[in-house]
């Protein structure tokens, strides 16, 4: 009985295919002009999955954009194909163009480290770097320019602020970043790319790690960010694209599902699966 | 079909725990006798004209270590300015940058069989490469040329665990801050796993200090009676000369090599509290 | 790409126009990967120096000494009788290291069942430094060991010779138990907990989840660390150097003296051996003959644990 279990740990777990819904044809009810952001037919794979199934997509400049889903409809996947991190990951590949600013980030003679300076990312989980706080925030600044001891103090200073950060740690500026609340590390993420003056900032469910207090930080954080800059933020959490997002984004298996603006995608949404999605029948 | 005793089966584990405890005590106790009786042996030889004087094969109360001593220090030195830079890097090649594909298991796989390889043979590689090849002789660089090929395998192994121990996020938060990937990995991957790597490096230099068979092979002086001088210099190294002393018929020549060997084992044991310290600092590190 | 930063120049973020942007030379990344790779292929430089090394004398020794007397002659003289004989070397090797592994390899994997199954957290802090002080203690101090301790007591209870195999039988199998243990540990960590469980969850004693449930699944990880341990036995020279003695003839009393490939390459090497004799060359092929069957042992190691590692990832 017992060299059964043995038996049945050799063969590889098999994952089953997700019960396929049929996904609708993508409906986009709101037209941005002058994106900041544009995908046409992007998709991307990692291996043989098919992740990111041909999305277009607008996303307005200086506002929020939500992207919305259940676990594994690909949203992460689209907001790192933006900053090209999926670069990183073994057997991707990307279709399809991205532009950021008109440009194409997939065509020839792009430097993903440059487009990365323009558009920072946040992670879901807080990962500061195993150093100070200062040396946290510095280490953007410091990567890209020669700064002095008293521009680069400025700086950091700066970002920290902006981050609504300053106050609380300005007297542990040399304490170790991993010794601050988890709150505290994910402003302390977003004041390190604050530093280098991104353009566009992406954020990866960046509140689902924290607690309501925190969130609540990082939401007041980003109302204020999206008068100078452009933010694209993952979540999972219906409630949190409803407050803070003035377009929202619902994908599905890959798939653009619905694209409005916020108000309208949760009050009157058109695709069933959408409805279904957001009254939590599913996801 | 007959139930198996609930009792009998108990017994089998109590009994297997019991033959254990048994099996440490007495594997306890024999290195305890073991350390004991190289003490007993060695105690007469411990003075300090054991680590100030040189060979000597006719009186061991005038036999000492003093050039064994610095040409263990010049080598281990040698070795670990060669070996821990390619080691280090190496690691870092295949950690941070092979894909997996054909070319990185054959650079793996060479790294694991060079590990495997028995020291000795070693030994033959440096006589005939080093010391005849290149027209070095038996000199303190061909004895370090030989021992970096030695460990090498040993730095690679332990150095890509150190920085396989680096989260993943680490590397993401600098990439997404525009950072090139080698300046990911030199401020903030390589800062991270320096723990680690400070283990790898000690380990390294464990594994140098107590070679004796390549050098041996490749001719090490047993009778000098000056301090190697430069890289260039003939030499004899710290076990090399304890064998020489072993070597010897006699009791009071199993005192001076034993005396060697306890000079041998403290700078050892030094070296592995510091790793152990070391490693068990950055297992605490939390991230 | 438009120039980085100013797009929000909102007063609370410092002008970092000001700052001097950095210039970053771009073949830089290019040239740290290709040092890097020639880093990692140093391995591989390293093998195939080996092999050269080995092969260049021993090819011109085949040309003296036929390989069919090499391999078949039961008489190991070079000096005395030029006598080039190896059996006498490889099955001394063999029966040394074989012994030692079946000192060690019950040994080493009961206290790798013991630390990852039985033994409290305490224990395991004092037990695994002890197995890594064991791992670290230069084998010259263990060749001494035998020596000093394990050859009187042969001698008092066997009968045997000063220098004879089983000192060296013995303290080999000591030195290769934190091979096996730490090895078999890993193997033993790596099969998932469920599986484990499940074994319990049928009401198994941990003694039987072990024997029945995580042995059976980790094996091939196990069998690699045994071959490891009897790959290392097999090179192990100063302990057979300084204990085992040295024996022309091809033997298999274990109370006598005995000669190992490893051993005798370090003995002849020792005194000032001219270049370019039949002796000489002679090294170099013992010398091969050891590096092809530690080779052989490592690549069947290699195998199972990839196989073992290819079940669980």
């Amino acid at each position: 009985m017992l060299r059964s279990l043995v038996k049945r740990a050799a063969p590889k777990a098999v994952v089953p295919e997700p019960e396929v819904l049929q996904v609708p044809p993508p409906l986009t009810l709101v037209d941005v002009e002058d994106p900041a952001i544009e995908s046409r037919n992007l998709s991307v794979w990692y291996a043989r999955k098919h992740a990111i199934r041909e999305v277009n997509l607008k996303i307005q400049r200086k506002g929020i954009t939500a992207i919305i889903g259940p676990s594994g409809c690909g949203k992460s996947t689209y907001l790192r194909a933006i900053n090209r991190m999926n670069d990183t990951i073994r057997n991707c590949r990307t279709t399809g163009q991205l532009l950021v600013e008109s440009e194409d980030v997939y065509g020839p003679n792009v430097d993903p480290v440059l487009l990365r300076r323009k558009v920072g990312l946040i992670f879901q989980k807080p990962n500061p770097f195993p150093k100070t706080v200062y040396r946290n925030v510095a280490f953007g600044i410091q990567l890209h320019y020669r700064a002095t001891k008293e521009e680069l103090d400025r700086v950091v200073e700066a970002a920290l602020r902006q981050a609504n950060l300053w106050d609380e740690v300005k007297d542990r500026l040399d304490d170790s970043a991993l010794g601050l609340s988890g709150g505290q590390q994910q402003r302390l993420c977003i004041a390190r790319a604050l530093a280098i003056h991104p353009e566009m900032l992406l954020m990866d469910e960046p509140c689902s790690a924290l607690d309501p207090v925190a969130t609540a930080k990082i939401e007041d954080l980003m109302f204020e960010l999206k008068k100078v800059m452009t933010i694209v933020i993952v979540t999972h959490n219906m409630q949190q694209a409803a407050r803070i997002a003035d377009h929202t984004a619902f994908l599905y298996l890959g798939k653009l599902v619905e694209y409005n603006v916020t108000r309208e995608l949760f009050e009157r949404p058109t695709q069933e699966l959408t409805e279904n999605y957001i009254t939590g029948r599913f996801g | 079909m007959k139930p198996k005793s609930r009792v009998v089966r108990k017994a089998k584990e109590a009994g297997f725990v019991i033959i254990f405890l048994a099996g440490i005590g007495v594997a306890l106790g024999v290195l305890g006798v073991l350390l004991a009786s190289l003490i007993v042996t060695a105690a007469p030889y411990l003075t300090p004209t054991l680590i100030t004087n040189y060979a000597n094969y006719q009186d061991p109360t005038r036999a000492g270590y003093a050039a064994a001593i610095a040409g263990t220090l010049w080598i281990l030195s040698l070795t670990l300015i060669f070996s821990l830079p390619l080691g280090i890097g190496a690691a870092i090649y295949l950690e941070e940058y092979s894909h997996g594909g054909r070319i990185s298991r054959i650079l793996q796989a060479g790294v694991s069989n060079l590990a495997g390889v028995p020291s000795v043979v070693f030994g033959l590689l440096g006589l005939l490469v080093f010391v005849r090849g290149l027209h070095l002789g038996a000199v303190v660089l061909a004895g370090a040329l030989t021992l970096t090929i030695l460990v090498f395998p040993y730095v690679v192994i332990t150095a890509r665990e150190a920085i396989r121990a680096v989260p993943q996020s680490i590397r993401d938060a600098a990439l997404a801050m525009g950072a090139t990937k080698w300046q990911a990995i030199r401020r903030q991957v390589l800062p991270a796993a320096a723990p680690g790597l400070l283990t790898a490096s000690i380990l390294a230099a464990a594994r140098t200090i107590g070679e004796t068979a390549p050098l041996i092979v490749i001719g090490a002086v047993v009778l000098q009676t000056f301090l190697p001088y430069g890289p260039d210099s003939p030499f004899v190294a710290l076990p090399v000369q304890i064998y020489a002393y072993i070597d010897l018929p006699g009791p009071e020549w199993q005192g001076v090599s034993a005396a060697g060997m306890i000079v041998l084992l403290l700078i050892l044991f030094a070296f592995n509290a510091v790793a152990i310290v070391g490693r068990n600092r950055m297992q605490r590190m939390r991230w | 790409m438009r120039a980085v930063g100013g797009a929000n120049a909102d007063g609370t973020g410092a002008p970092l126009a000001s700052l001097e942007a950095k210039w970053v030379w771009q073949p830089g990344e290019t040239l740290v990967r290709t040092l890097l790779f020639i880093a990692a292929a140093f391995a591989i430089i390293a093998t195939f120096a080996i092999v050269f090394a080995l092969l260049l004398d021993t090819v011109i020794f085949f040309g003296r000494v036929s390989p069919l007397d090499f391999y078949t002659g039961t008489k190991w003289s070079p000096v005395i009788d030029g006598l080039y004989g190896v059996l006498p070397l490889i099955a001394g090797t063999l029966l040394i290291a074989g012994g030692a592994v079946v000192i060690g390899i019950p040994l080493g994997l009961s206290a790798a069942i013991f630390l990852r199954e039985y033994a409290p957290a305490r224990v395991r802090e004092i037990l695994k430094p002890v197995l890594e002080v064991l791992a670290g203690i230069p084998s010259i101090v263990f060749g001494f060991f035998a020596l000093l301790l394990v050859s009187p007591t042969l001698k008092a209870w066997f009968g045997a010779d000063y220098f004879n195999a089983t000192n060296a039988i013995i303290v080999i199998g000591i030195m290769v138990i934190p091979i096996v243990s730490s090895l078999s540990e890993d193997a033993l960590t790596a099969v998932p907990t469920d599986l484990r469980d499940g074994a319990f969850a049928l009401g198994a004693t941990r003694f039987e989840a072990m024997g029945r449930v995580v042995i059976p699944a980790a094996f091939s990880g196990i069998m690699a660390s045994f071959l490891l341990a009897f790959s290392r036995a097999v090179g192990e020279t100063m302990v057979v150097l300084i204990a085992a003695g040295e024996n022309v003839n091809l033997t298999f009393d274990v109370l006598g003296p005995m000669s190992t490939l490893a051993g005798d390459i370090a003995r002849k090497a020792t005194g000032d051996l001219p270049v370019g004799s039949d002796l000489y060359r002679s090294l170099f092929a013992v010398g091969f003959t050891l590096f092809v069957i530690t080779l052989l042992i490592n690549l069947t190691s290699d195998i199972l644990r990839h196989r073992f590692r290819e079940a669980y990832d």
